[in-house]
């Protein structure tokens, strides 16, 4: 049974074991418009609970996407380099950037569920 | 023949739109539109590397070639056809004596490298500006030799890091209010400083409590624009200045905004350190579509022995160019050669031409006419900030709201109504920014035609019109062009279509 | 004052509608201290004859490059720019356009530049070139930058045969920026081994072709080392027209290519505005500073062509741009595709022939000179001599006569008396016969 769980940066996780696959949200990618390009990190790469991880351009705009938690890559989905618009029809799904070893469990229990997500969500409009 | 399906012309022209191909759907090889003579039989010292195969350049005749960018030119707006508004980007009238004076024979051919003794005329051309942009804005030394607005930037901020070396001082954050133009944050990152933003106040200006409690000894500068990108003085500038120099710091200026206050106030009495400005703003340099510019920054006493290399000096036998650093102190070499001479005659033109007194006339009817657009259209549009402005008006979006209509659709129908939109969307601070600047070569007449066609379209949004607004444009050269796919699948040259037995397999 | 169309009638009504009494009330936000009192110690406004005559008494005290025996290149060169260029250039609605950020009504602009980047790139060899930078110099400073955000090495290696204005604006950055540059000593001979300095540390290898004082090399091997290393080839180009006769740098892999365009549509006017080239792979398009010009379709679904890859630049990314660099050289742009289109394949091979004969013509002449002897076995339209007395003081002297003699080596390396006697000339389609015998018989009275 897997975990999802959101950040205040609109990111979201999906644990499975010791790995965890991150994306950015539904509402994420309706904020920034059609996404034109992705700029992933390299498998093996460290990261850090809210610094840099990846890049999402837009035609006006590129935003960060800051890492969930803190841990290593082990998988990026390569399939969005060629096609960048799967992040705008299945942001929660197909549209994952990538995979996470993480290092600390603990840190998801700073992290949004659903519920609180969405509640966020609505506060922002 | 079938009339086209978009134009319902056979031709696919319409009027005066005509359609032209590309250069390279033109070729005929072995065509030609120069004629030189036939090279004299040498034997070659190319050292075997003479080029195999061709380079693929497409061939025209002259009339082809004449006939090709007169067409192009028929598909873009420019200031000699109506209003430019523009905001911070000072779409003024560009005088032709201008031109005439930048190919004058001694100075359009005059190469770089001359010998001393036969540039001295260049030499003084570059004294004589230099001597205009000092006293304009007060302040003692000026490097010449930036190539555009932003690599000014960049020439002050390195003068402020290489003064901070010099006293061995390691402070590396830079202060940059919000609002600023996205060169700023770029240019300090590109000098090894950090950036630290400062929040604007409910008045469109720097907070000055935000700017106090962020101060320390660890900031080595402020980047101010001055006038402000949202068309306000900053009215605590001296307040500012004095700070930071107590706390050590040093100000850097943005002249993008001169022209509200050229002739009338002189920024080094507001307590700057360094100053880039636009000749292509302020001083009628053309811009070309794009390019080139010209960005001299001036600097403070603490600052002028960093300036960089070369810069004219003047002695008893006449003038002499510093290109190799005597005192050690110079940041270095920025550039190519000496600087944007081109330019620097042209806006020299544009100085004397105007001379001191018609320069302060320019600024005052620059900011006459900014007030006068933004009192014309507060009814119908909404000012972001009280007040009066300088020589930019800004407006946001909150006059849209509930129609449909954004900022992108307003920018898009004005074109159909035959003006290039405003400034949209900058500043960041203001939702759905508008930012107008007339400059002072608009006449009255014409900014009342423009305000006509914006209260017009302001009530025609919020009477539901929404149509007229996101079919537009309908009447220009192009419609809507999908950026996404140019973005998404970068096509950014020609390629030759594949052979005709390639596609049929 | 003709180019402020307000008259005090109109000021008066505007001034109602605002509600304020006068211009200066707008001003009421800055402080009086810094409210100027008095005029500015400025003359007043002039008219255009008034302007002409000071301007032009100006011009009249340089020498000028047309109509005397002229030699000189060191990065910049005289050439022939046929009259239709200037003519379309200042056409207003290219004159007095833009940046095209509304491509709906700038597809002029926007058609010539892609037109450009493709001539770029198929005169570099590369695959993709951007829509211009301010100058060669500068231009060779990013690329240098671009090959060590796409290696992630602070470290590059630079030819003595590159400019050394192009090296001491690499050499800034540097400083500020924190990276290092392996310099060698001014290689007038063109002996310099680079292939033995490349490490895992290096990110590019720059080298300028021809070299600064005309040599040519092969870079196919120079390009194979660096590659084996992972390291990039960065070539630069001071005159573009030798592309017209030699190899192309991307043929004999370069991975970025800049040049100076100068040469081809644009005045010398005394060292600017010039006109920076950036060309590279295909593969490193996202890393490349400047603007680019991409191919779309518009809601008819006619072509048409929009400023692309924008989230590179500063005013969008900020502090994480590739670059602050935020304008290009348009209107250079437009003089070189114009002159460019003028000459089409056929033009620009012959003006590179022209060029080179010229320039082998000059050589034969000056080499019969009595104490001069060539460093080069090959050059392209420019070649180093040595002469037996210091160059500088025989340019001054040259000067006199109104012989424009060339580059003294001092003037690049004024601290160098091993390059002291050495003198950088050029030859283009612009010189005669009757200039090589000028030059000549006016170098031995010299050298007597």
């Amino acid at each position: 049974m897997s975990e999802v769980w959101f950040t205040d940066e609109h990111e979201w996780i999906r644990i499975e074991g010791d790995v965890g696959t991150v994306g950015i949200t539904e509402y994420a990618q309706e904020q920034l418009g059609d996404v034109v390009f992705v700029e992933l990190p390299e498998v093996g790469r460290k990261v850090q609970k809210g610094k840099d991880m990846a890049v999402v351009e837009s035609v006006k705009a590129a935003s960060e996407v800051y890492a969930p938690v803190t841990g290593e890559i082990v998988e990026v989905n390569s399939g969005l380099v060629n096609e960048p618009a799967t992040v705008n029809a299945d942001a929660a799904g197909a549209g994952w950037f990538c995979k996470i070893r993480l290092a600390d469990r603990g840190e998801l229990r700073g992290l949004m569920d659903a519920a609180a997500y969405g509640k966020f969500v609505e506060g922002l409009s | 023949m079938k009339p086209d399906a978009v134009t319902d012309t056979f031709t696919g022209d319409r009027g005066l739109q005509l359609e032209e191909p590309l250069i390279f759907e033109q070729d005929a090889p072995g065509r030609c539109a120069v004629d030189l003579p036939e090279p004299p039989k040498v034997a070659p010292r190319l050292g075997k590397l003479a080029r195999r195969g061709p380079i693929g350049l497409p061939g025209l005749s002259e009339p082809q070639v004449v006939r090709h960018y007169t067409r192009l030119s028929q598909k873009n707006y420019a200031i000699d056809m109506g209003i430019y508004p523009l905001g911070s980007c000072t779409m003024k009238h560009n005088p032709r004596l201008n031109e005439r004076m930048a190919r004058l024979p001694g100075l359009g051919d005059a190469h770089p490298l001359l010998p001393e003794r036969a540039a001295q005329g260049a030499f003084e051309l570059m004294d004589r500006i230099a001597h205009w942009l000092k006293t304009l804005t007060g302040m003692p030394a000026v490097a010449l030799s930036p190539g555009a607005g932003a690599h000014g930037e960049l020439c002050g901020m390195m003068a402020i890091r290489a003064a901070l070396d010099d006293r061995g001082d390691t402070r590396r954050r830079v202060l940059v209010p919000q609002s600023a133009h996205g060169t700023n944050p770029a240019t300090a990152v590109a000098c090894g400083f950090t950036v630290d933003p400062i929040p604007a106040d409910a008045g469109g200006r720097v907070d000055l409590a935000a700017f106090r409690e962020k101060l320390g000894t660890d900031v080595a500068a402020i980047m101010l624009t001055n006038p402000n990108t949202c068309g306000l003085f900053e009215r605590d500038i001296v307040t500012i200045a004095d700070a930071l120099h107590e706390a050590g710091g040093y100000f850097y200026c943005d002249g993008a905004n001169f022209n509200a206050i050229v002739g009338r106030v002189r920024p080094g009495d507001l307590g700057i350190d360094c100053m880039h400005i636009n000749l292509h703003k302020t001083f009628s340099t053309p811009h070309g579509g794009g390019g080139p510019g010209a960005g001299p920054v001036v600097f403070s006493e603490a600052l002028a022995p960093y300036i960089p290399l070369p810069y004219v000096v003047r002695d008893a036998n006449g003038f002499r160019l510093v290109e190799h650093d005597g005192t050690g102190k110079s940041f270095g070499r920025l550039k190519g050669f000496h600087g944007q001479m081109g330019m620097f005659i042209r806006a020299l033109a544009y100085m004397m031409s105007h001379g001191g007194d018609g320069l302060a006339q320019a600024s005052g009817d620059a900011v006459l006419n900014a007030n006068y657009i933004l009192a014309s259209l507060k009814n119908d549009m909404t000012p972001a900030f009280p007040g009066t402005c300088m020589h930019e008006a800004l407006f946001d979006d909150e006059f849209l709201k509930g129609t449909g209509v954004s900022t992108l659709d307003v920018a898009k129908a004005m074109i159909d109504e035959g003006f290039h939109p405003m400034t949209m969307y900058f500043p960041l601070i203001v939702h759905g920014a508008l930012l107008i600047e007339p400059t002072e070569t608009e006449s009255k007449d014409s900014l009342d035609r423009f305000v006509a066609a914006m209260q017009a379209l302001a009530r025609a949004a919020r009477a539901g019109d929404a149509a007229r607004f996101s079919e537009a444009p309908r009447f220009s050269p192009r419609r809507r062009l999908d950026e996404t796919a140019a973005a998404r699948h970068p096509v950014l040259r020609w390629k030759p279509p594949a052979p005709a037995s390639e596609a049929a397999e | 004052m003709r180019y402020l169309p307000l008259t005090d009638t109109d000021r008066r009504a505007m001034l109602a509608r605002i509600g304020v009494p006068s211009i200066d009330a707008l001003y009421e936000d800055v402080p009086a201290t810094a409210r100027l009192k008095k005029k500015l110690d400025l003359p007043d406004h002039l008219g255009e004859l008034e302007v002409e005559r000071a301007i032009g008494g100006m011009a009249a005290k340089n020498i000028g490059a047309a109509g005397v025996p002229f030699f000189i290149g060191g990065g910049a060169y005289r050439h022939h720019v046929p009259a239709s260029v200037d003519y379309l250039i200042q056409r207003g609605e290219f004159l007095t356009s833009y940046t095209p950020y509304q491509p709906e009504v700038t597809q002029g602009t926007l058609q010539y530049l892609f037109e450009f980047q493709t001539q770029v790139a198929l005169l570099t060899g590369m695959e993709v070139a951007n829509a211009s930078m301010y100058d060669g110099a500068t231009s060779a400073a990013e690329a240098v930058m671009m090959a060590m955000r796409i290696t992630r090495r602070n470290r590059a290696i630079v030819s003595g045969g590159l400019h050394p204005h192009y090296l001491a604006v690499a050499r800034t950055h540097a400083r500020f920026l924190g990276f290092e540059l392996d310099a060698g000593a001014a290689d007038p001979e063109g002996r310099e081994t680079l292939a033995a300095k490349i490490d895992e540390n290096t990110a590019c290898v720059i080298v300028q072709y021809p070299s600064v004082f005309g040599q040519l090399a092969d870079l196919r091997a120079l390009a194979e080392a660096c590659h084996e290393k992972g390291a990039l080839l960065v070539v630069a180009v001071t005159e573009i027209v030798s592309l017209g006769a030699l190899e192309s740098p991307g043929a004999m892999g370069a991975d970025i290519v800049v040049a100076e365009g100068q040469s081809i549509g644009n005045a010398l006017s005394f060292g600017g505005p010039y006109l920076g080239l950036f060309a590279a792979r295909e593969k490193f398009v996202r890393q490349m500073p400047g603007r680019l010009v991409g191919e779309t379709l518009d809601a008819d679904g006619r072509r048409g062509w929009v400023l692309t890859l924008s989230t590179r630049e500063q005013h969008i990314r900020r502090e994480k741009a590739t670059s602050n660099i935020c304008t290009n050289s348009g209107l250079c742009a437009l003089a070189f595709t114009i002159h460019l289109t003028l000459l089409g394949e056929e033009g620009y091979r012959r003006l590179a022939a022209l060029n080179h004969a010229a320039a082998v013509r000059l050589a034969d002449r000056l080499c019969a000179v009595t104490g001069v002897t060539p460093l080069n076995q090959s050059f392209f339209n420019e070649f180093t001599l040595r002469l037996p007395k210091p160059a500088a003081e025989i340019v001054d002297r040259l000067a006199e006569r109104r012989i424009l003699a060339g580059v003294p080596a001092s003037r690049f390396w004024p601290d160098d008396p091993a390059l002291a006697n050495l003198l950088i000339v050029a030859a283009t389609e612009t010189n005669t016969d009757a200039d090589f015998e000028a030059f000549g018989a006016a170098l031995a009275e010299c050298l007597r």
